[in-house]
Parts: structure tokens; C-alpha cells; sequence
């Protein structure tokens, strides 16, 4: 860790959680004994999973008060979308932290519906809901004590650079300690990568994936990791696994093939990728064992759910960005 | 509207046969529907899913990708690469929401002026009868609220 600034004052920092499910809060914390390291640098000033803080806190701040800000989940509703705007005119740096900010994350996956879709889905017909009246929370309502008002849920989700500037990309679901650190230490030392930067590796995860691999893979037949006996030691996409580790960002470790688990794509598009489902399926599918038009098909039909594999974590960055809007 | 609606299709065709079978086509003096734009690339196999996604992004109400026939690709199966990817990217396009009359992928060669005049009236007509993709609007994304809170 590094030397406290050098006035003498402490790094202020400051840790919001929007749509997003607390795992990049835990993943903070997963850097153990380090947070201790962190504490002696930094004075979190906000931090609503672990602090109690009334938004006038927020607002009472001068503007640039806060050194740097980790913002993490997508945004999706206005009390999100108030919250990262007004974190914004606070901190001087503003850091995307985990795969939701930087690129919509799983919430992201809601843009293949919109508000009225998904409210039907949830108020309406999952096995869980009882509400025959057809309720939908409304943004205010009337009650005899006033007036009750709850943020408006919006069409889209966004990534957190969709709607402020955005100085630094820490992605993962969640990022893992070490990139956590490497972030942390580039913050305390001051010595940070040019604006803009993704704070992670370069190259793929593949890069990193110590598994064997073959001269010339071919995939026989695609399948879901439940449904085989993984071999340990061969690339999991040569064994018909939709492993995204050519495609995807590394810096993680390449943490889930170790253990078995195709690559999910958590840690988002190469850099200068245009499109990280367009790579993920060209380079997927482009090495299936087909040679007639009858047997790619038998094989491509084999990938349940292209598109939720392949923009799992980047549908809202992505270049069709959302799914047609069904009304 | 008062002009009826032309689709916009954009043919992604590969240098040693399709450019050429269209090429055919013109020099014989064969007449087609006038709603395709050529992009020319080396071979069929170079079309990444990226190039189609952003073709329907930015207007193309249809993309056909084209290329020799399997067997006679000029670097051997670049083609057989564009076959392979085909069924994956067409049921993703399809999750999208684009309808999949919308996306086609054909086999012409040099010698077959007459399948690219057959495959680009077809597909015109298709195109045509679904109306403009206009994915801007399909999928746009409104503007944010100016007071959020």
C-alpha cells in the first residue's frame, strides 16, 4: 500500500451500490487483512452496505469534496440515475467498479424486455406472485399521512457510462481481490493509468488458462456444463463447454476454468473490441466440427440461448445495445 | 409516406465468386432489383458477426452474406467457417427481435449471374413485404429524465 497523500490528508472515498446484487461490496471485503491497509489510506465517507448515510449527507458535500468514488450495479431507475449524477459532481473520480457498471451486467439482460414486460412478469404471472388485483407500484401515491413517492423504474438499464463520464473500468462479477488491490494501490499512490483505462489485463483469459489446448480445436457438439464429466486438463471450449475466454478481458486468473466452470465473460469485450457477442460467436462457432450446412445447423441449434451467452454481462454496451421493444 | 418503401439490403460478398456472379450479371446485361449495396470482402469467412449486427445498427433493413459454394473457396474453407457461424448468429439476431427473412447467407458462384439476380429479387421482395427494419427507432433508447430523483 501505498504513502498517505501528501498534505497529510486522507484519501476520501466513497462506494455506491446501485442495480447490483452487494457481491462487489463482498468482493471489497475479499481482500481481507488489505481492507486494514485501505482503512489507514482512506476514510470511507459512504458506503451504504456496511454505514448508515442519509442522501442529505451526500448532497452536504462540496462539490469535488471526494477523491474517488466506486461505483457499482447498472442504473435502471431514477433514484440510480440521482444518485450516480450527484456522485459525480462529488468526486473527482468516478470508477466503474464491477461488470455492472462497466457494461450493464446481468441486469443487463433486462434490456431484451422493457418496464411493462417485465412488470407483467413480476406482478403479474411468476409462480411466486399472488396479486389478483393486477397491482404495479405506482411512483406516488396518496395516503392519509401524505404523499408516498418511490423511484421510477425505466425502459433500459444502463451501464454507469451511459449517463455521467466515467474516469476508470474495474469489471468483474465481482472483481476479484487482485484487481481490487491493483485498483486500490493505483488510487492511493496516485499513479493512475491514463482516463479512460480498464484496470484489468490485456489480453484474454484464454492468455491465462493454463489448460491444454490443441493446434487445431475442433468442438464435437455443444453441451451445458451439467450435462458432461468435465476432463480436467483440456480447454473446456474443446470439450464443447461456451467457455468466453477467447473473447473475454483477463486479469481475473482465469479463476472459473480452474476449477471446471466455463469462462461466463464477466470481465467484458477485449480491448478494441467492436462487439463482445459478436467475437464470442465467431470464434465459437467458427471451429464446431461441421462440414455441411445440415451438420452446423444440428450444432449450432445445440447453443440453447446465444444470445444470454454471449452478452451475459454486455447487452446494454453492446452494438444492438438492447432486443426490439415488444410493444 | 408518399414513396413507397425500398429496402436497403446490404450484400456482404466474397471477392472470387459472389463479386464476380454479380459482375456476370451486369456485364450480361441481366436487370435486378436495385436495393442492394455490394460490400466486397476477400471471403465469406471474413464477415464477423460484428460486420452484420452493424449493417441492421445503422439502417439495413436486410443483410445477405455471399459466398462461393463449399468446396471451391479460394483460401480452402474460409467459407465453411461463415457456414458454421451462420446457424448460432441467425438465432441470435432472431433474439434480438429482427425478423430472420431479414438475414440470409447463399452460395453463388462465378458462373451464376442468374442465382444473384434470383437471390437478390427474393430477397428484395421479402424485405419488402416486412417493411423497414429501422432499428434506431425499433430499439431506441429514450433520453433520460433532466431531474432524476
Amino acid at each position: 500500500m501505498g504513502e498517505e497523500k501528501k498534505n497529510g490528508k486522507k484519501l476520501q472515498l466513497a462506494m455506491y451500490w446501485a442495480a447490483s446484487c452487494g457481491g462487489c461490496d463482498m468482493a471489497v471485503l475479499d481482500v481481507n487483512e488489505k481492507i486494514l491497509d485501505i482503512a489507514a489510506v482512506a476514510d470511507i465517507r459512504l458506503w451504504p452496505i456496511a454505514m448508515d448515510y442519509k442522501y442529505k449527507d451526500v448532497e452536504s458535500w462540496a462539490d469535488g469534496e471526494i477523491d474517488v468514488c466506486l461505483f457499482n450495479g447498472a442504473v435502471r431507475n431514477s433514484e440510480q440515475l440521482h444518485l450516480a449524477r450527484l456522485l459525480r459532481r462529488k468526486c473527482k473520480v468516478m470508477v466503474a467498479f464491477g461488470s455492472c457498471a462497466s457494461f450493464g451486467g446481468i441486469p443487463g439482460l433486462a434490456n431484451l424486455h422493457c418496464k411493462k414486460t417485465i412488470f407483467e412478469a413480476v406482478y403479474g404471472y411468476t409462480a411466486s406472485t399472488v396479486n389478483p388485483e393486477g397491482t404495479t407500484p405506482q411512483t406516488h401515491t396518496k395516503v392519509p399521512e401524505g404523499d408516498l413517492h418511490i423511484p421510477d423504474f425505466f425502459d433500459d438499464v444502463y451501464s454507469l457510462n451511459q449517463v455521467i463520464p466515467v474516469e476508470y473500468y474495474v469489471p468483474g462479477c465481482p472483481p476479484t481481490p487482485d484487481t481490487v488491490m491493483v485498483a486500490v494501490n493505483a488510487i492511493a499512490t496516485g499513479n493512475l493509468p491514463p482516463v479512460g483505462s480498464t484496470i484489468a489485463g490485456d489480453k484474454a483469459v484464454c492468455d491465462e488458462c493454463l489448460r491444454t489446448k490443441s493446434d487445431k480445436p475442433k468442438i464435437q457438439a455443444f453441451h451445458r456444463p451439467q450435462e458432461i464429466f468435465v476432463d480436467a486438463e483440456k480447454c473446456l471450449l474443446e470439450q464443447g463447454l461456451t467457455c468466453m475466454g477467447s473473447a473475454t478481458r483477463g486479469g481475473c486468473g482465469s479463476l472459473c476454468p480452474a476449477v471446471n466452470m466455463p469462462c461466463r465473460g464477466c470481465y467484458g469485450p477485449m480491448p478494441r473490441s467492436l462487439d463482445a457477442g459478436a467475437d464470442a460467436l465467431a470464434a465459437m462457432t467458427s471451429i464446431v466440427d461441421a462440414s455441411d450446412e445440415q451438420a452446423a445447423r444440428t450444432k449450432g441449434d445445440q447453443l440453447v440461448d446465444p444470445l444470454g451467452t454471449f452478452y451475459r454481462f454486455t447487452l446494454p454496451v453492446s452494438m444492438l445495445r438492447r432486443a426490439q421493444r415488444e410493444h | 409516406m408518399s414513396t413507397p418503401f425500398e429496402p436497403r439490403i446490404v450484400v456482404l460478398c466474397c471477392n472470387w465468386c459472389t463479386y464476380a456472379g454479380a459482375d456476370l450479371a451486369g456485364t450480361s446485361r441481366m436487370k435486378y432489383a436495385p436495393n442492394v449495396r455490394l460490400v466486397r470482402v476477400m471471403c465469406s469467412g471474413r464477415v464477423d458477426p460484428s460486420f452484420v449486427l452493424r449493417a441492421f445498427q445503422d439502417g439495413a433493413d436486410g443483410v445477405l452474406v455471399a459466398g462461393c459454394h463449399p468446396g471451391d473457396c479460394h483460401y480452402i474453407n474460409g467459407n465453411l467457417k461463415a457456414m458454421r457461424r451462420f446457424p448460432a448468429l441467425e438465432k441470435m439476431v432472431a433474439q434480438f427481435g429482427i425478423e430472420p427473412q431479414r438475414l440470409r447467407l447463399e452460395w453463388i458462384s462465378a458462373a451464376e449471374g442468374d442465382v444473384f439476380v434470383r437471390v437478390v429479387n427474393e430477397m428484395t421482395a421479402q424485405v419488402r413485404a416486412l417493411g423497414a427494419l429501422d432499428w434506431r427507432r425499433r430499439a431506441a433508447v429514450g433520453p433520460l429524465p433532466e431531474h432524476a430523483g
